[in-house]
């Protein structure tokens, strides 16, 4: 550890504010970046099980025979 | 080998060993983020020079390592899809464009607010960040072709050969700037001698190179696999994985 | 395409353009002395993207690129015949001409003749650079400022070289070295490109 407090962790003799603001303006898009994809996924993920039910539900009704073929 | 190649060629089989693969890297690739930036940002010493502000090349440098790097991957894919007509080759070119984009932009943001202490401004036409912005273009040229065409095959196609074209121009446009500013260079801004890095200001920047690649990776998966679930919806084996979850 | 506006209108657009740098700058002969070799080449390098964005609309409208496809010649040999007789209504006239806007805008004249044949062998570039990016947004329905974003980052080597062969010779040095760079540039560019062009035609034709 190089720094002797906490504050002078925030201040780092007077470049702080531009050091923080880097890591911040970089942390924010990474974060993005990693959590956006996932999202998408399991949306579309949701949305798939969800068809599935559904035409699942409909064939069954109709042809309950074809059930065992799936 | 060429069996291992033949396989990621395969949506399904890639669709597994790549959820396994993010499974490990996301949180190595957290670990050695946070265990670099604390290295970096905390435990490092202060440049003799530039004082504190020099903290900020733990993302800057990384950033545009693995942005410059993405590119090429990106053309490799390319050339592959062009070559081979491989799905899966158009799939990582689609997916690593807005990731390289995204991380030239960050190259250039972290570079902008360093130039601010350490030369007075935020926006300096120095040979590097330059070479980034044109990078940045270059990136931007790929996502906009793509976007344009409502034919996604003849898109990846497309974006292909620009890719190649601007892989094979990338080394041209670097070397070209770098002799514009040395031409130019202005005296108050000269940046003489870079002093050999100490190895405790080394290590940390290391790490966070490797940081770097693995996030490329892990999001570079993550992208694919979204696309694959949304261009296989239709596909059996995907049904059977999304019944079966 | 070889219709006498399709060639006067690069020109026409090169001369307007030169005409807005004093209009903007103010007419003092030395300030525009030293900003000339960049002037000069911005301005060729945009009437170059301007003339580029229809190098093969008309073709591909009227179906006769279709028709090149099917022929027996590759079609890279194809796009770089098209793309010479492009070049020879286009850049080589830009080229020719240079030196009398360079005059105009008080380029001293140990410049002129570098201005020249850096700009013979820069449009060669710049044109078979263009050329590809017609190629690959022919089909894309606006592709204009699409073209523009493909392109002008492709065209910085072309550019810092030509500008700094003509800054060099209106400085007394030595522009061979530039101009042996640039014409480097040009040759490779010819071998390369075209394949790049045959490539995205098929593209353009399939999609």
């Amino acid at each position: 550890m190089y720094f002797e407090s906490l504050a002078a962790v925030w201040h780092m003799d007077g470049h702080g504010f531009y050091v923080w603001l880097a890591y911040a303006l970089t942390a924010l898009p990474l974060v993005l970046m990693v959590w956006l994809p996932v999202k998408r996924m399991r949306q579309q993920w949701r949305w798939l099980q969800a068809e599935q039910r559904r035409s699942g539900a409909a064939t069954a009704a109709q042809t309950p025979a074809m059930e065992s073929d799936l | 080998m060429w069996t291992f190649i033949h396989k990621l060629g395969s949506p399904p089989w890639f669709f597994g060993f790549s959820g396994t693969l993010v499974r490990w890297l996301l949180p190595i690739t957290v670990t050695l983020l946070l265990v670099g930036a604390i290295w970096g940002l905390l435990v490092a010493p202060p440049d003799f020079r530039q004082g504190n502000s020099y903290r900020i090349i733990y993302i800057h440098v990384p950033a545009a390592v693995v942005a410059l790097a993405g590119y090429y991957v990106m053309a490799f894919a390319g050339a592959v899809s062009l070559i081979w007509r491989i799905k899966m080759a158009d799939v990582t070119m689609r997916a690593a464009a807005p990731v390289g984009a995204v991380l030239t932009a960050i190259a250039l943001v972290t570079g902008a607010i360093w130039g601010k202490p350490t030369w007075g401004t935020w926006w300096v036409w120095d040979a590097r960040i330059t070479s980034m912005l044109i990078l940045l273009f270059l990136y931007l040229g790929v996502v906009a072709l793509f976007e344009a065409y409502e034919n996604k095959t003849a898109a990846a196609r497309a974006c292909a050969v620009l890719s190649l074209v601007g892989m094979v121009n990338i080394p041209i446009i670097y070397k070209s700037v770098d002799w514009w500013y040395s031409l130019h260079q202005p005296a108050s801004i000269k940046f003489t001698g870079e002093s050999a890095i100490d190895s405790s200001m080394l290590y940390p920047l290391l790490l966070m190179i490797v940081a770097f690649y693995c996030l490329f990776t892990v999001t570079l998966l993550l992208n694919m696999r979204a696309e694959l679930v949304w261009t296989h919806r239709e596909s059996g084996w995907l049904k059977q994985l999304v019944g079966g979850s | 395409m070889t219709s006498p506006a399709d060639v006067a209108n690069p020109l026409l657009f090169f001369f307007m353009v030169i005409t807005l740098f004093p209009l903007g700058l103010g007419p003092d002969p030395a300030r525009l002395a030293t900003l000339a070799p960049g002037v000069l080449w911005v301005v060729a390098l945009l009437a170059s993207l301007m003339v580029s964005a229809k190098l093969f609309a008309s073709d591909f409208e009227d179906g006769s690129l279709e028709q090149l496809a099917l022929a027996p010649y590759p079609l890279a040999v194809t796009a770089l015949a098209e793309v010479s007789a492009h070049w020879l209504a286009t850049g080589f006239l830009l080229a020719l001409v240079s030196p009398i806007f360079g005059v105009m805008l008080g380029l001293p004249e140990e410049g002129l003749l570098t201005l020249l044949v850096s700009l013979l062998l820069g449009t060669v570039c710049l044109t078979l650079i263009g050329a590809l990016g017609s190629a690959l947004t022919v089909n894309i329905r606006r592709g204009g400022l699409l073209l523009s974003l493909l392109i002008i980052p492709l065209n910085v080597p072309v550019l810092i070289f030509g500008t700094t062969a003509v800054r060099e010779a209106v400085l007394g040095g030595n522009p061979e070295s530039w101009l042996a760079l640039l014409g480097g540039l040009a040759l490779g560019s010819v071998v390369v490109v075209p394949l790049a062009i045959g490539a995205a035609l098929r593209v353009s034709l399939d999609s």
